[in-house]
């Protein structure tokens, strides 16, 4: 029997989507068996090792990573922290306070960082920093964060809050409840969900980001990317790809986090 | 094998399954040419699914459906020359009117001028010539309504599907609708199917009626033969108001059975096949075909009490428990005319009825 | 693109109408300070002369721009010529980001369609699948890119293996390779608004288009791209931006012949050897570009939605 007509069907589609996710994970792949390389070269495969990974902790140049990944980690807690709690009150002012005159250009100044190339504003950082005379270092970095990762955290927030129907605040205070208590008692717990996914992804674009920090970061202070591109910059060696690998871990255990959290829901009980 | 040209569509033991859930359990019927046909049923019934297998967009899991002789069932949907009106219309958003009307013959290979030319021609026909450079979210439901009409015309199809098509407009303008369907159908000679829940719309509109329930074909006939000899309790319950009630036959002769109604009623009518003596059967009673009498001498009169009336506008409803039996809705035409009398609550009445009101039916 | 949400028309809550400005204030001043103020000192910047061991003197000066344009000649005294290199490396970005999102289209609609026309409840699975990756930092992608598509890498190895070619492709270091590149790093930002807009369209229209005769592809053609227009121009705009200014990519994976504004930019703040104006004025005309297309862009979509 002929396979029955589905017009929703294009031959070839499936193909092209396997293709697709072949080209999205073949370079991680690759890199994450090389990880296991015993070889110093990063062309042979000479059987499984985990001599990189021990090389990331203790080597020669562990000691410069792992103040890397200290300030990576530290940076972009206290970023994504910063963000988040900027951008749920400025959601809770877009989405719970009205029209006004300011609200389109407030929604326009907060995904600004989106739409400006992320060259441009690294450029744009570090000439204000100059301008300014701030010397350089740990605390420029973690000010450019904090701007670039408002966008982000923002747009699960305020996703979220759409969501949220008007009528659950207005049921509290009805109820006797104050606005602060409406908010704090009512919308809070129901923006968990939303809070948490938008904190991730403001920390992941942290931990992530090159550019910017590379213009802003002052002569000696490193984050892990920085670090990882001056190394590449020599070749890329195997230790690099262990490191890349611990990374790629931490971004999954971080996705893996955020689709728990977003699955979870306060309104649906568990 | 029916292939004279008075069939346009014959479907033949058609089956539809989804994985273990039979949607059509074995349907077998003939729409003849020239006919406005109707699918009528409760949502779920298959009716729309029996619609898209023939418009090509459901596969058959079995059986054949033939288009004038032909097997069409194994053809994509725009090999087949029939055309759908959709429930929700489906105009395309990016096309003005003329582009939607003519979509079908542009498909066909006729030039863009020709194309256009039939589809104002199309468009002369349902009225909406001054909105041809519309676009379809400017238009009013109706007319969204009748643009997609026109597209599904315009081709010229042997046979026009209509998916619910007035499902989604309001009371007077579906009534206006029916009637300029009615119309187009005669005008162009081409066979509707038509798509319905709506039993009024049903009856109102259709040659012929196909009353389908869970899959399976209940009852095919004129609307007429339907309404007033339902086949079995399905039909007589889904097709209008009845009084449908459990009864014990007491006796069966020369074609008329006397039935046990509870308590002291009782009734006779014609008998059914396969019933007799304490048979258990359904009998369906219309309540236009009954009227109230205050003061009860005939032989056949049901006795009772007045629950309740209700006004209904055109109609008078009263609702009768009989003593120690069923109870009993009773309409009658509110008019001067009309056999209304107001009833208060409690008032003693007798159930009269005309010749052949009660009827017996098969489960 | 924009962080909007229930924007005017619908009813909007009032609840916290008195606190909107201290709500907002935060943000205000984060952003007007670190996001809109730089760009606002980084256009004055571009209009100044240039210090030689970087950075500014205060005087104005359209050196930058006139660089940007213009060849004088080594002593800046000969009559004006077009000055063809930086208007270069700017066309080489566009046609380089151009390429990039043809190729994450070609791609990118196909998967796109295809996860939106899978069964529901196995439609967030693909997705998630498509976005992991993105989840990895860009720096690593690129890198993990690179080392597959070395000379000695494995996918020269594997087709050398494989007897399909004899000599390695030598794709690193060419046009190519920065493509591929590209596309790899936004390649999920196309299929997104994609996929988001192939699963809110109305699969009867297809129907609708089947049933009046229209052949699979006339369909496609004619009916559900036009449908989903909108989240392909999105997805165009969301890979071809970031990609026009990208950095990384070209840096490791391309060469001499491969520099795009992003290395140029960078180049202009690097230790002492920079230009700062000449860096900020070729930010402003980058910005300038995008800024024009995002507009386009927005009349675009409002003129679909109207």
């Amino acid at each position: 029997m002929a396979k029955p007509y589905d017009l929703r069907r294009y031959p070839g589609f499936f193909a092209i989507t396997l293709l697709c996710l072949v080209i999205l994970y073949a370079p991680l792949v690759v890199v994450a068996v090389y990880s296991f390389n015993d070889s110093p070269s990063i062309t042979i495969w000479e059987g499984f090792s985990l001599r990189w990974y021990v090389d990331v902790f203790t080597g020669p140049e562990s000691g410069k990573f792992k103040e890397a990944a200290w300030n990576s980690f530290i940076i972009a807690i206290t970023a994504a922290t910063t963000a988040t709690i900027i951008a749920t009150l400025a959601a809770t002012a877009v989405l719970r306070a009205g029209t006004f005159r300011l609200r389109t250009v407030s929604i326009g100044l907060i995904s600004l960082p989106l739409m400006v190339p992320e060259i441009v504003t690294a450029v744009a950082t570090l000439i204000f920093f100059n301008a300014i005379a701030i010397e350089r270092g740990l605390m420029t970095i973690l000010l450019a964060h904090i701007a670039f990762c408002i966008p982000f955290a923002y747009l699960p927030i305020s996703a979220r809050m759409q969501g949220i129907e008007a009528t659950y605040e207005q049921a509290a205070m009805d109820l006797y409840a104050t606005k602060r208590q409406a908010f704090t008692r009512i919308l809070l717990p129901l923006m968990m969900p939303g809070i948490m996914s938008g904190f991730i992804l403001a920390f992941i674009i942290s931990l992530d980001d090159f550019i910017i920090t590379n213009f802003v970061k002052g002569a000696g202070v490193e984050t892990l990317p920085t670090a990882i591109f001056g190394a590449v910059k020599q070749g890329i060696k195997p230790n690099i790809m262990a490191i890349s690998t611990l990374l790629l871990a931490v971004s999954i255990v971080m996705v893996a986090l955020s689709w728990l959290i977003g699955r979870r829901d306060p309104a649906k009980g568990r | 094998m029916p292939q004279d040209r008075d069939i346009a569509i014959d479907v033949q033991n058609a089956v539809k399954r989804y994985g273990t859930f039979a949607a059509l359990k074995k349907i077998s019927l003939s729409i003849r040419d020239n006919e406005f046909f109707t699918l009528l049923g409760p949502s779920g019934c298959g009716k729309t699914t029996l619609l898209r297998m023939i418009a090509g967009f459901e596969d058959v899991t079995e059986g054949a459906i033939f288009l004038y002789g032909q097997e069409i069932d194994r053809l994509p949907p725009h090999k087949r020359p029939v055309n759908t009106v959709f429930q929700n219309y489906a105009l395309f958003p990016h096309m003005d009117v003329l582009e939607n009307v003519g979509f079908g013959l542009e498909m066909l290979g006729k030039s863009k001028a020709e194309a256009r030319a039939r589809a104002g021609e199309v468009l002369e026909m349902v009225q909406l010539s001054q909105f041809a450079a519309r676009k379809p979210s400017q238009l009013s439901g109706g007319q969204q309504q009748r643009v997609a009409l026109a597209r599904a015309l315009a081709p010229r199809p042997k046979v026009l599907l209509l998916d619910e098509p007035l499902s989604a407009l309001d009371l007077k303008l579906r009534k206006a609708m029916q009637v300029e369907l009615k119309h187009l159908q005669r005008e162009t000679g081409i066979t509707f199917i038509f798509v319905t829940h709506d039993q009024e719309e049903a009856l109102t509109m259709s040659d012929r009626i196909a009353v389908m329930s869970s899959g399976e074909l209940q009852q095919l006939g004129e609307a007429r033969e339907i309404y007033e000899r339902p086949r079995n309790v399905f039909v007589a319950d889904f097709i209008g108001d009845t009084n449908l009630m459990e009864v014990t036959v007491d006796a069966v002769a020369k074609g008329r059975a006397q039935c046990h109604l509870g308590g002291r009623h009782r009734l006779t009518c014609d008998a059914v096949d396969g019933i007799g003596p304490g048979a258990k059967v359904h009998m369906s009673l219309r309540p236009e075909r009954l009227f109230l009498s205050a003061d009860p001498v005939a032989d056949e009169s049901l006795k009772g009490r007045v629950r309740e009336m209700i006004y209904i506008g055109t109609d008078i409803a009263t609702i009768v428990d009989l003593d120690g039996g069923p109870q009993f809705t009773v309409r009658s035409s509110n008019s001067s005319r009309g056999n209304a009398r107001i009833f208060e609550p409690g008032t003693e009445v007798a159930v009269n009825m005309e010749h052949g009101a009660a009827r017996l039916l098969i489960d | 693109m924009a962080g909007g949400g229930a924007t005017g028309g619908a009813v909007q809550s009032e609840t916290y109408r008195e606190a909107r400005t201290l709500l907002l204030l935060p943000a205000w001043v984060t952003l007007g300070l670190l996001t809109l103020a730089p760009l606002m000192i980084m256009l004055v910047y571009s209009f100044l002369t240039k210090e030689f061991r970087g950075g500014v003197i205060w005087e104005f000066s359209l050196d930058a721009y006139d660089q940007f344009f213009f060849d004088r000649g080594l002593f800046g005294d000969e009559p004006p010529k077009i000055e063809w290199t930086y208007i270069g490396i700017f066309w080489r970005s566009i046609w380089q980001a151009g390429a990039a999102t043809t190729l994450s289209l070609l791609i990118g609609f196909p998967t796109a369609y295809f996860i939106a026309t899978r069964p529901e409840g196995q439609r967030a699975l693909w997705v998630f699948l498509v976005t992991i990756p993105y989840w990895v930092n860009l720096l690593i992608r690129t890198v993990s890119m690179k080392f597959l598509l070395r000379d000695e890498g494995p996918l020269n190895d594997g087709l050398i293996g494989l007897g399909i070619i004899s000599e390695p492709l030598g794709i690193v270091n060419t046009n190519l390779a920065v493509q591929l590149g590209l596309f790899y790093s936004y390649l999920p930002f196309m299929v997104l608004p994609i996929y988001a807009a192939v699963e809110r369209y109305n699969f009867a229209l297809s129907e609708a288009a089947s049933d009046l005769y229209a052949p699979r592809w006339a369909v496609m053609r004619r009916i559900v791209i036009p449908s989903v227009k909108p989240g392909i121009i999105a997805g165009c705009i969301l890979v071809f931006v970031p990609s026009l200014g990208s950095f990384l990519a070209p840096d490791l994976l391309g060469g001499a012949k491969t520099f795009m504004i992003g290395s140029l930019i960078e180049e202009q703040f690097k230790g002492n050897a920079g230009n700062w104006p000449f860096g900020a004025a070729a930010s402003m005309i980058l910005l300038t570009m995008v800024l024009i297309l995002l507009m386009i862009f927005a009349r675009q979509s409002r003129k679909e939605a109207a």
